[in-house]
């Protein structure tokens, strides 16, 4: 394992968990604040990169598309919230579930018959194409890099939301006491609905983000939905730091493992062959055993919000 | 008096810097009725709550029936035979009255993991059930599902369930409360028929009550003891008339 | 007292046996008769396949029905058992006799483990860690190279019985299928209604209350989850015989989904109603998958109106208009 392909990994390490965070934070915060359980934000994902490549297409200009990915899907997200998700708050978890995985099936499906089953591919713009040599010998695409640093920066926005202004007040409030935010006469639907929204376009930001790295196409979302998931249990349900934290730790555990668990297998005295047997299904589960790890010390997550 | 059947030994616990239970001693002598009474937030139902263990004590020990049980989770307990009731009732609000109080009875029947004989067709469970819901006088519900009796009959239903659970002490914490005249009445008349039968513990804000039903009182005012004696006695501690000061009820 | 009775106090009525066993009579009886009706190759597979998730989803409705425990990992119990049959078979081990146990003995104690984990956590927590434990069963799957990874594994032939290969005709296939059914149908009727059911649907009603009566409910709980992943890895089993094949596709969290719809669209808690949502969902999902290839569009939705509407499923509908 040498030097150069351990930053490269963690460097991609760091994309994923970015990503994943800009998922996790609106998925922890609706549940947070809601206690409802959205399976379908990961489609928000999808969505963001089929608009996103979409746009692009159209407007020939990376950055406009872009900015009217992220609208459309806020609008979308709004759309969702009043059509489907808020007769479903007050509900059982299990039916919260249930409908939410009904929309998932739908909205893959309806992105093949909109846009077509064939994968979509989506240019880098040409200014942030190319790669960049941060070590020596080390080059790495730029694109990647400008994930990983819009990424922080929303996490840093977010995080100075959440912590200064009164809707964050507000958001840490509901995600502790819904009742008593709404006992003080705080308008909780109104509340909800630029919490979901919000959430949406995130989730929509990461998908245009990811869209020149990772193919579009259907079904893109529902992985990522399930990390996202390990995530915020991993942090601490409602919590964006412990989404922040949970995001990264999944992020570079998982791709460092993938690209690692055989040489260290190695190391560890295990034969080649055994090394290359084992080390992939090792590598597949360590971030369900990390969080079982978790739960088992921490029923509630790293940063439990309530309580 | 005999060996104690409950001994509180020196019980603290405290959340933050709120003492809500500091330095509780007391026993409760075998056959007695024991009653605790003190203002809102003296810290009553977590004094019965660290009796029965879904409290944990920062210090102090519990004795039950000559056991150490501190360290033992609440079913254990409860199946040493200390029996409680809720301030808020917790019954079984989807069974029937009657499967209410056969679950309650199944716990002290042997081992639950028998998998394929029909439970509701058992006929020493529902027969004991059955006993016990008459001597609190809700025979006539028992096909009921208990979502559907009154705020008094579901705290008969609770007794019924203290009851077949096979007690060594029953811990009422405020049987009485939200009920009418009444229902009141007819809940101290089953209290004095179970009198001399089990010991009791019973936290009540009723005065009337407390002074007609007790053998001896205990006053709790900010987690702490300050008065524990006959209900004479009690009524005559100028400490206690302190603690009480512009409280109507009292006495 | 007020109303101490007279005479000794007699337990109250219980209801008929016809008004409780009209149900099953009827869609067990309707299952009997199709292979005399609709012989056909495919119909009899589709309605083989249609009574297999049947079983995987009569064993969720112990948890999630009785239990309250939303599991959102079930897939992988039918994934499990599937893989043992074909994994024991790829050793030449092809005798049912065998390899079923195996299977039920692994999908119990895959149940064991992750059950012990799992239900220490309670509400979302508990849904997202069977998840995450269902996830790591199908990747791991994926991951099994020398078993097919993604491709899968196929089997030669069913297994056998005692050396017989009696499974291989498809009637006599579908009437062990069915009688598995009924079985497992039976045995869970009578577990639910034991002492050991009493307390698990005791813990989902008020678990404080359990306690203070001196329960634990984590022990039945886990009990339940056990039974439940044995039952599940034996549809399993059965699942690799039906096709003679298994593939991680098996224990997709979409499975494990519409295991839930089954259940909740059937009727939670009522056994019989689980069979008749497995059955309804598998044959909806073949008849709308013959009128379009984007089936799920419609069908999605359709899972969408159950969770908002169906409140008791079928058999609660069923039921009242029955009553009437």
């Amino acid at each position: 394992m040498s030097s150069t392909l351990l930053i490269i990994q963690t460097l991609n390490g760091l994309q994923l968990g970015v990503l994943l965070f800009l998922i996790a934070a609106g998925l922890t915060l609706v549940f947070g604040v809601m206690d409802f359980i959205n399976l379908a934000h990961g489609v928000q994902y999808m969505l963001g990169a089929y608009l996103a490549a979409m746009f692009v297409a159209w407007t020939g200009n990376f950055f406009i598309g872009i900015a009217l990915a992220l609208i459309c899907a806020l609008a979308f997200g709004l759309l969702l919230e009043v059509v489907v998700m808020r007769h479903l708050y007050d509900r059982d978890h299990l039916e919260q579930v249930l409908a939410t995985f009904g929309l998932i099936l739908f909205l893959n499906e309806g992105v093949k018959i909109v846009w077509g089953a064939a994968p979509l591919q989506v240019p880098i713009p040409d200014s942030l194409s190319g790669t960049i040599r941060i070590a020596d010998g080390v080059l790495y695409p730029v694109w990647r890099l400008a994930i990983i640093g819009s990424g922080l920066m929303v996490a840093l926005g977010l995080y100075l939301i959440v912590a200064k202004t009164r809707v964050g007040m507000l958001i840490r409030a509901g995600a502790t006491n819904a009742p008593m935010v709404s006992a003080l006469g705080v308008d909780i639907r109104r509340l909800f609905m630029i919490v979901f929204g919000f959430g949406a376009m995130l989730a929509g930001f990461a998908g245009s983000m990811a869209a020149p790295v990772f193919s579009v196409e259907p079904g893109m979302g529902d992985n990522l939905l399930i990390l996202a998931f390990v995530v915020i249990v991993i942090g601490g349900i409602g919590s964006i730091r412990g989404a922040f934290i949970g995001a990264l730790l999944v992020g570079l555990v998982d791709t460092l493992l993938r690209s690692f668990s055989v040489d260290l297998l190695r190391l560890a005295g295990l034969s080649p062959s055994d090394a290359r047997t084992i080390g992939p299904a090792i590598a597949s589960m360590s971030i369900y055993i990390l969080m079982a790890a978790v739960l088992f010390f921490r029923p509630t997550g790293l940063f439990p919000a309530k309580g | 008096m005999t060996a104690p059947i409950l001994s509180l030994n020196n019980l603290h616990k405290a959340y933050g810097a709120l003492k809500v239970t500091d330095g509780v001693s007391l026993d409760v002598g075998a056959g007695e009725l024991h009653a605790i009474i003190g203002p809102n937030g003296a810290g009553k139902t977590t004094l019965i709550s660290e009796i029965t263990g879904e409290v944990a004590l920062d210090a102090g020990t519990v004795t039950f029936d000559g056991a150490d049980v501190t360290a033992l989770p609440v079913h254990a307990r409860a199946l040493k035979g200390l029996t409680r009731s809720f301030q808020i009732t917790q019954v079984l609000p989807g069974f029937t009255v009657l499967e209410n109080v056969a679950t309650a009875a199944q716990a002290h029947d042997g081992s639950s993991f028998r998998f394929f004989r029909s439970a509701g067709a058992d006929r020493r469970l529902n027969d004991t059930a059955m006993a016990a819901l008459a001597e609190v006088g809700l025979a006539a519900r028992a096909a009921l599902p208990a979502a559907s009796l009154s705020h008094g009959e579901k705290r008969q239903l609770e007794i019924a369930m203290a009851l077949v659970s096979q007690p060594k002490l029953l811990l009422l914490d405020e049987p009485m409360a939200g009920m009418g005249r009444e229902e009141t009445e007819r809940m101290v008349a089953v209290l004095m028929a179970l009198k001399g039968r089990y010991p009791m513990v019973l936290v009540e804000h009723d005065m009337h009550a407390v002074f007609r039903l007790a053998d001896r009182i205990s006053v709790l005012v900010y987690g702490q003891v300050i008065a524990s004696g006959s209900p004479e006695a009690v009524r005559a501690d100028p400490a206690v008339r302190e603690a009480y000061l512009g409280e109507e009820e009292f006495g | 007292m007020a109303e101490t009775p007279a005479s000794p106090p007699s337990l109250p009525p219980t209801p008929p046996l016809w008004r409780r066993l009209w149900l099953p009579v009827l869609v067990f009886a309707l299952l009997a008769l199709v292979p005399f009706v609709w012989g056909e190759r495919f119909i009899l597979g589709l309605v083989t396949r249609a009574m297999i998730m049947a079983i995987a989803a009569l064993s969720l409705d112990l948890i999630l029905g009785y239990g309250a425990l939303v599991s959102f990992g079930h897939a992988a119990f039918l994934g499990l058992g599937a893989y043992a049959v074909a994994i024991l078979f790829s050793h030449d081990i092809v005798d049912a006799a065998i390899a079923f146990p195996v299977a039920i003995l692994v999908g119990a104690g895959f149940a064991f483990v992750t059950g012990a984990i799992s239900l220490k956590t309670r509400g979302v927590y508990f849904i997202m860690i069977t998840l995450a434990f269902g996830q790591m069963a199908f990747f791991t799957a994926t991951s099994l190279s020398a078993y097919g990874g993604d491709d899968g594994l196929r089997m030669f032939h069913r297994s056998e019985v005692f050396g017989t290969r009696i499974l291989a005709n498809d009637t006599t296939f579908y009437f062990v299928v069915l009688g598995t059914l009924a079985g497992c149908f039976v045995l869970l009727k009578m577990i639910v209604g034991s002492r050991f059911g009493r307390v698990l649907r005791g813990a989902k009603e008020n678990e404080r209350r359990m306690r203070a009566l001196g329960f634990d409910p984590f022990r039945y709980r886990l009990a339940a989850y056990v039974i439940a992943g044995a039952i599940c890895a034996l549809a399993g089993a059965l699942f690799a015989n039906l096709g003679m094949f298994v593939a991680p596709a098996y224990m997709t969290w979409q499975r494990s989904g519409e295991f839930i719809a089954m259940v909740v669209l059937g009727g939670m808690g009522t056994l019989i109603g689980p069979i008749i949502g497995a059955i309804g969902v598998t044959l909806v999902e073949e008849w709308l998958a013959a009128l379009t290839q984007h089936w799920k569009v419609i069908f999605g939705p359709m899972v969408v109106l159950v969770a908002i509407f169906a409140r008791g499923g079928i058999v609660k509908l069923l039921e009242r208009v029955a009553g009437k």
